[in-house]
């Protein structure tokens, strides 16, 4: 590899969704066509050629086929994002952000 | 993502080592050293080049590289009289097992929409300039089928063996938007 080129991934959540979706496809939940499909119709929403496909638009693409196929509700989702974030705020600087932190949580 | 991920977990359809796995492995064995071998096996064997351009998968293959995005490869060779150049004008298909994964620029509107109606003019921002005899064709992957740039052997690597002439193969070479470098270390 040429020296200074940077690592394939930007950040850390980028390598995450790429993982997922890796995974996920080997999992047998769709195949590279229909990935193709749903990351080209969150690229192209009007039928323009306005956005990079970028991991962005992989989340958003992911989240589309997982709510599609009722593995991830768009419902739930929220719900896990907003019980994530209420962990990160009641989490003290410095400590692990755990999903048992959120104080509306289960326990 | 970590919403995402933790209720995927919770169900069990992925394993958070499997992810951690996969992310390792494209960030550390999978990526354009993998197609440099596959192009310097291709400068020094003609009945290996033959093999590659006829049916890349099984000939990529023959080195242990293979696996995701990679299921149907077609690598197509740089001569005198045709350039060629590949993009992906829906998202970004990439060969992942002898590229990595593609750069940013690979992935950006201007770039899949340009490399179709404009090729020489992108090229001509990666800094190559080519004759204007030389035809250049745009090859657009697709999930199903990713392609390859056999990049032309520079000049002066005669006797080289497999490793140096590696070392010469640059990605941007092996998609279209460069060329090899030069024994010198500039680029050809």
């Amino acid at each position: 590899m040429s020296a200074g080129e940077p690592g394939p991934f930007a950040a850390p959540w980028e390598a995450q969704v790429f993982a997922l979706v890796v995974a996920l496809r080997d999992a047998g939940l769709f195949t590279w066509s229909e990935w193709a499909e749903a990351l080209g119709r969150v690229i192209h929403p009007g039928g323009d050629d306005a956005a990079p496909a970028d991991y962005g638009a992989w989340i958003a693409a992911l989240e589309e086929l997982l709510a599609a196929r009722g593995i991830a509700p768009p419902d739930g989702l929220a719900a896990r994002r907003d019980a994530w974030l209420r962990a990160a705020a009641a989490t003290p600087h410095g400590q692990p952000i755990r999903l048992e932190n959120d104080p509306l949580g289960p326990g | 993502m970590r919403a995402l991920e933790s209720i995927l977990v919770e169900k069990g359809y992925v394993d958070p080592a499997a992810l951690d796995a996969l992310v390792e492995m494209y960030e550390t064995k999978i990526g354009p050293h993998n197609g440099a071998r596959v192009v310097a096996r291709a400068w020094t064997d003609p009945d290996y080049r033959a093999r590659l351009l006829a049916d890349a998968t099984p000939a990529i293959a023959e080195l242990d590289i293979g696996g995701r995005g990679g299921e149907h490869m077609v690598v197509v060779e740089n001569t005198a009289e045709v350039h060629n150049l590949v993009v992906c004008t829906l998202c970004s298909c990439y060969p992942w097992p002898v590229l990595g994964l593609p750069p940013v620029w690979y992935k950006a509107p201007p770039y899949r929409a340009r490399a179709v109606i404009d090729p020489r003019g992108v090229l001509a921002e990666f800094g190559l300039t080519l004759p204007g005899s030389t035809r250049i064709a745009v090859w657009d992957s697709t999930a199903e089928t990713r392609y390859m740039v056999l990049p032309r052997r520079p000049a002066g690597t005669e006797g080289w063996d497999e490793a140096r002439l590696a070392a010469l193969v640059t990605r941007d070479a092996m998609i279209g938007t460069g060329l090899a470098r030069a024994p010198g270390g500039a680029s050809a």
